[in-house]
This record gives C-alpha cells, sequence and structure tokens, in this order.
C-alpha cells in the first residue's frame, strides 16, 4: 500500500511541467509600470489588478491605517469622474470590481468580459494620478472605516485578541499595528495626510498591473501603453527599514472581551522568502512542510491527535507566512474542546513541537503533504482571480512572480531531516508570543438601557 | 521598453472554446437519481457532488439532526476510521467536504483524474456515502464540536440576530429551524436518530448527481452509478408545507455589549420556482443587491456614512425562502438606519426603479453572465441548483432572455404584490447608545 501511494507522488511531480496551461508574459513600460499577462482561454473573462507597493506596514503611528482609507477614497472621484462614477460604468459594463489593503500592498481589481479590458485600463490609469481627495467626502469616509473596524474588531473578540497579540509581538516592525488602523488615527486623518500618501506612492513606477484570462498578451500591452505609457513616474521614497528589534524572552497576553468561548494564539518569529539568508533559502519552505505536517488537513496531526484522539481543542491550525515583505511569524491557534483549559491546549501544542524538535516525520507524511501541494497547484487554476492574485502579491512584495511557479518544486526539495531543522532552530521560547482570549459575561457586564430582550409587535 | 516572455508547453490550447454556456448533459441512474454532467477537459481534475434533499427543513422535532448526520459520515464508513478515511483522501491530493443547511446537503469532492488518485479517492467517497457507521466515540466528539459552535453563535451578534429572524420569520414552518439546531436538541440526538435520518434520506431517489471535468460521458456515467450504486433505492423527500405571510410588522430588539447595532429586516420571499422570480431578482438588484451602486448602499453609506456595508436579497428556496436585509452600524446611529433603510424600502415598492435604474442592472447583469459560470466550480454550483430545483437544463441559456424582457411595470407590480414594507420583521441586536 505504502509503495502505491508513492507511486502516485511520482506521478504528480511528472504532471506539473505540463500542467503549464498558461502562458506568463511580463513587460515593462519606459515610465516604470511593469505588466504581466498571464493567459487562460477557458472561459471568455478577463481579471485586471493594480497593485501598488504601499499598504499598512509602509506608515508610522499616528496615521495607521492611511493606506486602506485611501484605498476607500480611490472609489470617490478624479478629475474626470464624479465619486462612484467608476463603480457604475463598471456595473454597466457587466464587471465585479472592488480593492483590497494588506501590510505590503494595495490592490483594486475588475472582472470582465474579455471584450472589455479597455474599460478597467482607461479609469484605473485616471485614478493613479488624477485621483481627488474632497474634505467632505472623507469626513464621511471615515465613519464608513470606523463602523468597518467595528464590524471586524471591535465586536469580535478573537480579532480583537489578534490585534493586541500582533502589537506584542512586534515591537518596532510596522506589522504591530493593524491594516485598518487604531480607532484614534482613523478619527484624525486630514484631507492632506492623504493628499500626501497618494503623491508618494500612487505612480506608475510603484505599481504593477496584472492581467489574467482570455486575452493576447500583445494587444493588452497595446492597451497599456495607450493608457498608462503618458503617466509621469514619481520620485518613490526609500522606505525606513523600521526593523524587528530582538525578542529576548516568551511575552505574553491577555485579552479580556465579552465572550463565552477562550482562544489561545501562539506565534513564533521566522523568516521568509524575502527576509531568509541565500544558504538558507530551504528553511521557510521547511517551515511550510512543518505547517503541512501538523495542519494540512483531516489526516494531519493537529485533526487526528489533538481533535480526535486527545479531544483537547475543537479546532487548531497552524500557518507559516511564506510570502511577506518583513520577518513574521509562523502561528499555531485553537479552541480548547469542551472541559479543556487554555493551558491544556498549550500544553499539547508543545508536546507536538517536542516531537518534531525529537523525531524526523515519516516519511509517508513527508509525501502526503508533498502530494496535496501538488493536487492544490492543479485546484488553484480553476480560479483565474486566484492566479492573478498570486503574480501580484509576490512582484509586489519584491519577489519575482517566478517564486510563485518554483513554490511546489522548493517544497518538494524539503527533506524530514530539514523540518526537524527548523523546529530546533526556530520553536524556541525567546522568539514565543502567547495570546489569551480571557471570556467575560456577556449579559451583565455593562448596564444596560433596555432591561434585557423587548419583542414589539 | 523591454519584454522578457515566458513561454511554457501548452497543453491542449486547441480546446480554447469560448462556450457562452456550458453544455448540459442529464440522465438518471439506475436507482433513480439525477445525473447532470459538464464535461471540462482543460484541466486534469474533476468535481463531483451528490446532493440530497435532506437539509435542517427535514429536522422536525430535532434541531441539529441533518447538519450532525451529513457531519457524521467521514466519521467511518464501511469499516474504515476517521483518520483512514481522512489518510485515504490526502494521499491522493483529493478533497472531501460536507456541507448541510435548511434545503440541501451537500458532499462534494474535487480530485485529480489520474487513475490512482482518481480510483482511490472514488472509492472512498462512494463508501462514506453508501455505508456510514455512525460510530459512537466519534459520534460524542462530534455533538460536543456543535455544542461549542452554538456557544460560539452566543458571543456573533450577527448569529443571534439570525437565528432570531428566522425563528420568528418562521414561526410554525421547517425553515424556522436552525441548522446548527438547538443545545437542548443536540444534546439529546443518538447515533439511533442519525441512523434514521439516514436510511430515509440519503437515497438516490431523493439525490442529484453532479460532475464537472476532464471525464467523457461513458466515464461520468460509470461515476454516477458508483456513488449511488450503494444507496437504497427510497422515496424522494416529501414536499415542505407552504408558508405563512407575516400578519403583521414585528420587532425584536435583543441586548448585547457590542459596539454596533445588527440590523436584519425582512419577510417570506420567493420559491425557486416562482412565477415572480424574475422581477422581484432584478428589481432587488437594483434597491440592494448589487453591492456599492446599489440604492440602499447609496443612502446608507455613500450620502450618511452609517454603515460599512447593506444589501438585501432574496434567497430562493423550495418553499419561500426569506426576502432579508441587513446592515451593522454604531449602536447611537441605530435608529437613524432604521429609518433610512425602511423609507427606501418603501419608496422603491412605491414607485418601483426608473427606465435608466432597469437598464443599468441589465447591462450590469447580462453583461456579468460569463463570470458566472468561468470556472468548474461555479458550473457545479449551477448544475446543483438546477438538479434541485428541477429547473429547465435550458435555464442558463435562456437567463439573460428572461432578465432582459422584464419592465419597470412588472417590477412595480411585483414588489406591491410580494413585498409589503408595513409587515416587516425587525430584528436589532446591540449595546445601549454610548455617552458622548
Amino acid at each position: 500500500m505504502q509503495m502505491q501511494k508513492l507511486k502516485i507522488l511520482a506521478w504528480l511531480a511528472m504532471l506539473i511541467p505540463g500542467l503549464a496551461l498558461a502562458q506568463v508574459s511580463e513587460f515593462e513600460l519606459e515610465n516604470g509600470l511593469k505588466l504581466i499577462v498571464k493567459e487562460d482561454h477557458r472561459a471568455p473573462v478577463v481579471v485586471s489588478q493594480v497593485w501598488y507597493k504601499v499598504g499598512s506596514s509602509y506608515e508610522h503611528n499616528g496615521i495607521t491605517g492611511i493606506s486602506h482609507i485611501l484605498e476607500h477614497m480611490m472609489f470617490k472621484g478624479t478629475e474626470n469622474l464624479e465619486p462612484n462614477e467608476f463603480s457604475q460604468i463598471i456595473a454597466d459594463n457587466g464587471g465585479e470590481h472592488n480593492a483590497f489593503t494588506g501590510r505590503d500592498y494595495t490592490a483594486y481589481f475588475q472582472k470582465l468580459h474579455k471584450d472589455r479590458l479597455e474599460v478597467s485600463f482607461k479609469h484605473e490609469s485616471d485614478r493613479m494620478r488624477n485621483l481627488i481627495i474632497d474634505s467632505a467626502e472623507l469626513i464621511k469616509e471615515r465613519d464608513v472605516v470606523a463602523e468597518e473596524r467595528r464590524m471586524r474588531t471591535e465586536d469580535n473578540p478573537k480579532a480583537q485578541l489578534r490585534e493586541s497579540f500582533n502589537a506584542a509581538a512586534f515591537m518596532s516592525s510596522p506589522y504591530h499595528h493593524p491594516v485598518i488602523g487604531w480607532m484614534s488615527d482613523i478619527h484624525h486623518y486630514q484631507a492632506d495626510d492623504l493628499r500626501d500618501w497618494y503623491q508618494q506612492w500612487y505612480a506608475p513606477n510603484n505599481a504593477t498591473v496584472v492581467v489574467a484570462g482570455d486575452v493576447e498578451p500583445k494587444t493588452v500591452l497595446e492597451l497599456a501603453k495607450k493608457y498608462f505609457g503618458p503617466l509621469k513616474p514619481e520620485q518613490v521614497a526609500e522606505l525606513k527599514p523600521q526593523t524587528e528589534v530582538a525578542q529576548k524572552g516568551l511575552r505574553e497576553i491577555k485579552v479580556k472581551a465579552p465572550a463565552e468561548l477562550p482562544y489561545l494564539m501562539m506565534g513564533w518569529k521566522v523568516p521568509v522568502v524575502t527576509t531568509v539568508a541565500e544558504d538558507k533559502a530551504w528553511e521557510p519552505y521547511a517551515l511550510e512542510v512543518l505547517a503541512g505536517i501538523l495542519d494540512g488537513g483531516n489526516s494531519a496531526r493537529f485533526a487526528r491527535e489533538l481533535v480526535r484522539e486527545q479531544q483537547v481543542a475543537t479546532n487548531v491550525g497552524a500557518g507559516n507566512s511564506l510570502f511577506s515583505r518583513l520577518k513574521d511569524l509562523f502561528v499555531i491557534a485553537g479552541t480548547p474542546a469542551n472541559g479543556k483549559s487554555v493551558a491544556d491546549l498549550e500544553q499539547a501544542i508543545r508536546e507536538q513541537l517536542q516531537r518534531l524538535k525529537d523525531e524526523p516525520v515519516t516519511e509517508q507524511e513527508l509525501a502526503r503533504v508533498k502530494a496535496q501541494v501538488v493536487a492544490d497547484t492543479v485546484y488553484e487554476k480553476d480560479s483565474v482571480f486566484y492566479q492573478a492574485m498570486q503574480i501580484g502579491m509576490l512582484e509586489t512584495i519584491g519577489l519575482d512572480w517566478m517564486v510563485g511557479e518554483n513554490y511546489v518544486d522548493n517544497v518538494k526539495q524539503v527533506t524530514a531531516e530539514q523540518v526537524q531543522a527548523v523546529a530546533n532552530k526556530y520553536f524556541v521560547d525567546d522568539r514565543l508570543t502567547i495570546g489569551e482570549l480571557v471570556p467575560q459575561p456577556l449579559d451583565g457586564s455593562r448596564p444596560a438601557v433596555t432591561t434585557g430582550d423587548t419583542h414589539v409587535r | 521598453m523591454f519584454a522578457k516572455p515566458f513561454a511554457f508547453v501548452a497543453l491542449c490550447l486547441t480546446s480554447a472554446l469560448a462556450w457562452a454556456n456550458p453544455d448540459i448533459q442529464h440522465w438518471d441512474t439506475d436507482n433513480g437519481a439525477g445525473v447532470y454532467f459538464v464535461p471540462a477537459p482543460e484541466l486534469p481534475m474533476v468535481d463531483i457532488s451528490v446532493v440530497f434533499n435532506a437539509g435542517a427543513a427535514r429536522d422536525g422535532d430535532m434541531p441539529g439532526l441533518a447538519k450532525m448526520t451529513s457531519a457524521m459520515l467521514d466519521e467511518g464508513a464501511g469499516g474504515m476510521s476517521a483518520d483512514e478515511i481522512a489518510t485515504a483522501f490526502a494521499d491522493v491530493g483529493a478533497n472531501f467536504g460536507a456541507s448541510s443547511e435548511r434545503d440541501m446537503a451537500v458532499f462534494s469532492l474535487r480530485t485529480l483524474t489520474e487513475d490512482q488518485a482518481f480510483e482511490q479517492a472514488l472509492t472512498t467517497y462512494s463508501q462514506i456515502l453508501a455505508k456510514p457507521d455512525f460510530p459512537q466515540a466519534p459520534f460524542e466528539r462530534i455533538q460536543q464540536t456543535l455544542l461549542t459552535g452554538l456557544q460560539a453563535e452566543n458571543q456573533s451578534p450577527k448569529a443571534i440576530a439570525s437565528r432570531a429572524f428566522y425563528e420568528n420569520l418562521y414561526p410554525s414552518h421547517p425553515y424556522g429551524v436552525m441548522p446548527n439546531g438547538t443545545a437542548d436538541s443536540v444534546k439529546q440526538l443518538t447515533p439511533e436518530d442519525l441512523k434514521a435520518f439516514y436510511q430515509q434520506y440519503f437515497v438516490s431517489r431523493n439525490a442529484v448527481v453532479v460532475i464537472v471535468g476532464a471525464v467523457d460521458r461513458s466515464e461520468a456515467e460509470q461515476i454516477a452509478e458508483r456513488v449511488t450504486a450503494g444507496l437504497a433505492a427510497g422515496e424522494a423527500a416529501p414536499a415542505l408545507p407552504q408558508v405563512a405571510e407575516l400578519k403583521s410588522a414585528e420587532l425584536i430588539h435583543k441586548s448585547f455589549p457590542s459596539t454596533q447595532t445588527t440590523i436584519v429586516m425582512g419577510q417570506p420571499g420567493i420559491s425557486r420556482d416562482d412565477p415572480d422570480y424574475f422581477p422581484l431578482y432584478v428589481g432587488n438588484h437594483i434597491l440592494g443587491g448589487s453591492g456599492l451602486v446599489s440604492m440602499l448602499s447609496d443612502e446608507l453609506r455613500e450620502k450618511r456614512g452609517l454603515t460599512y456595508g447593506v444589501y438585501s436579497y432574496f434567497r430562493p428556496m423550495q418553499q419561500l425562502g426569506p426576502y432579508q436585509m441587513a446592515l451593522q452600524t454604531r449602536n447611537e446611529k441605530a435608529e437613524e438606519a432604521l429609518t433610512v433603510l425602511r423609507d427606501t424600502v418603501k419608496n422603491f415598492v412605491e414607485t418601483g426603479p426608473s427606465e435608466a435604474q432597469l437598464t443599468a442592472a441589465k447591462q450590469n447583469i447580462t453583461g456579468g453572465f460569463a463570470l458566472r459560470v468561468d470556472s468548474n466550480s461555479k458550473i457545479a454550483d449551477y448544475l446543483a441548483m438546477i438538479g434541485f430545483y428541477d429547473l429547465p437544463l435550458d435555464y442558463l441559456d435562456n437567463f439573460n432572455d428572461r432578465v432582459n424582457a422584464v419592465t419597470v411595470a412588472e417590477i412595480k407590480d411585483a414588489f406591491k404584490r410580494r413585498v409589503n414594507a408595513d409587515k416587516m420583521l425587525t430584528v436589532l441586536v446591540g449595546g445601549e447608545t454610548e455617552k458622548q
């Protein structure tokens, strides 16, 4: 049986080179704008994404979240368009569009019928340089973002813990503050703050345009030249390093919030692909495989041993940050099972890590993780949007999109000894931050104006 | 300017078929399950789903029964343990999923089509569907997991609002039962209850099989036979009772220590075969179904900054599914937001959309059709819907024509008859007003 499994893996390994259905073409315009086109002719659709090298990790205290609210303001009109008019134009063209902000990027996207790509380029190029930031619109949008923060963070106990956990784990790194920003910063953005931020980062030489779908690269290039080509490049400021200070011991924080369930987070500082030394380039991939050994689906150690066998967790997951701009965390987080405490869960997790340090993982487990990674690269090709995402994210954090194409190869080269080595090197308490959500009563914790539930017909 | 093109070997560029609509093939298995198949040869993978008419609407007086039955299938089957089942899938990179809502219980498999991977995944999947063991120890664990899930609901204002909304929208209809059940009910369930539920509803005449992927017709026929062969023929589930209209407006306010108030408003909406489906769908698209450009978003977010997001939608089901609108706003603005929401809905019901709004909505819906069927997984979802609700096979072919045929007069007429702004159920969950 085991032989058979290994045979399957060998076949899967051979599958990948022929699988690259899509062609990727890469161009750079004279003004420094990067254009990457990935062909996927399965359906007559196109995804267009504009990625800017700016996000919350580019910010400093006092203006945290400014990249995110600027993303909101990008829908509020330009020298050529009224507020919200871009959204209406995309809707009229049968498209969908939106945007997202992360720690290391801000990205805008449209999904359209392949014939409508020009609509995207025409207006994305416009708002790359011609945005109007109106004070009255900004004040309204501060309220919208404050509501977004209340919804995502203030009224969500786990999100509150996550925010405090990151702030404790990172002291001088900008990963300290949340992408959406602290509430008091949100209330105090001024139009000039945003204008400066926009001027500084929104320029063709700080952007990557990714187009994926049923398109011809040459045609896309011509369109890009027509619309983005005339834009003037900007002197893009050199980013301050904001290097994280060395951690010198275990950090522990607790967050009290109205909740029924406790929650545990444990995070160790680890190298990522962008920051790792050249001779240690395999380490982030070994950590990736290690995450798969613990939490690669329902057959992995966490589900098998912590959830089903020991029944110490209702759910528990492990996540490695392979692709980020700065040093990041390997995070393990979970909810203790009924009748078990956060301390019980922490103990069980620590035993799992000790085993990874003491014993090499089995060949069978290693093969299983790799088989899943190989299969997932096939499944990912079902989503044109995901393919474009992968390219844009890698380029924007300072890597080449080819790093994504080499991901499977890098994972496949990881050995059991390497997994054991990174376990011993990185899962040490001096790199660790522990966060615990301590549930507070959901009723009676604050005097309510209403006398309990009301029911009016 | 420089260009550095990377070209990989193209596997099958010849099949660059720009299908506007998937070619749906339909037949029945030997024991009576309906099969819906779309070939998709481009990627070496296949998506398979078996959908049973066995959602929470069949829970009867045991809320949580359907959900727990679904959750137990891969906990032991044909003598295989949960570990063995999980390993069998993982070894070949296959993904298995189970979900259960009010109407449907869905079991899905995504696997590579390579012979050995496919064989192992399909054998395991078929065994889970046909021979679940409902073993005692995993049963107790899953019971605890469901109870923990119910506790998690208690700390989520949205989940609390949703439960209050459904329970009061359908006070005497099976749709009032929450799929997650109640703590009291979940504690009382036994493996015997689950076995009985399985035997009645997990039968081929109550099943639809969906296949999308790199297999041909004869392979698809074999797949459909294999995944249903172990099922009893049984009987299709009986029709659900009709939904009663709300008799009067109703307002429920639940206190919760949150900074925002969650507002959910609505009434019974439409069924999947509803004659008013298209006028109501297109009309609602304008009112609250089109994201940032909808009327509700314009009034509540763009003009007033009251919320991050507001939406309304019809959820068509076997019987009248809910017509639901929702938003969150800071506690002190709850009253204002509710007033704007009510007024906007009321005005729309009274005056309907303008011709220009209708034209824009049609352009958006029909122009975006290609986006709705641009992946295997999206096509599989449509097939499940068409099969489960017994919609015509040319449903997708005619979709744009049906949308384009809708008139302003039809929307006004349908909204006047079907949406009563004075008889809405409104649920508010939130804290007291913060003192300024």
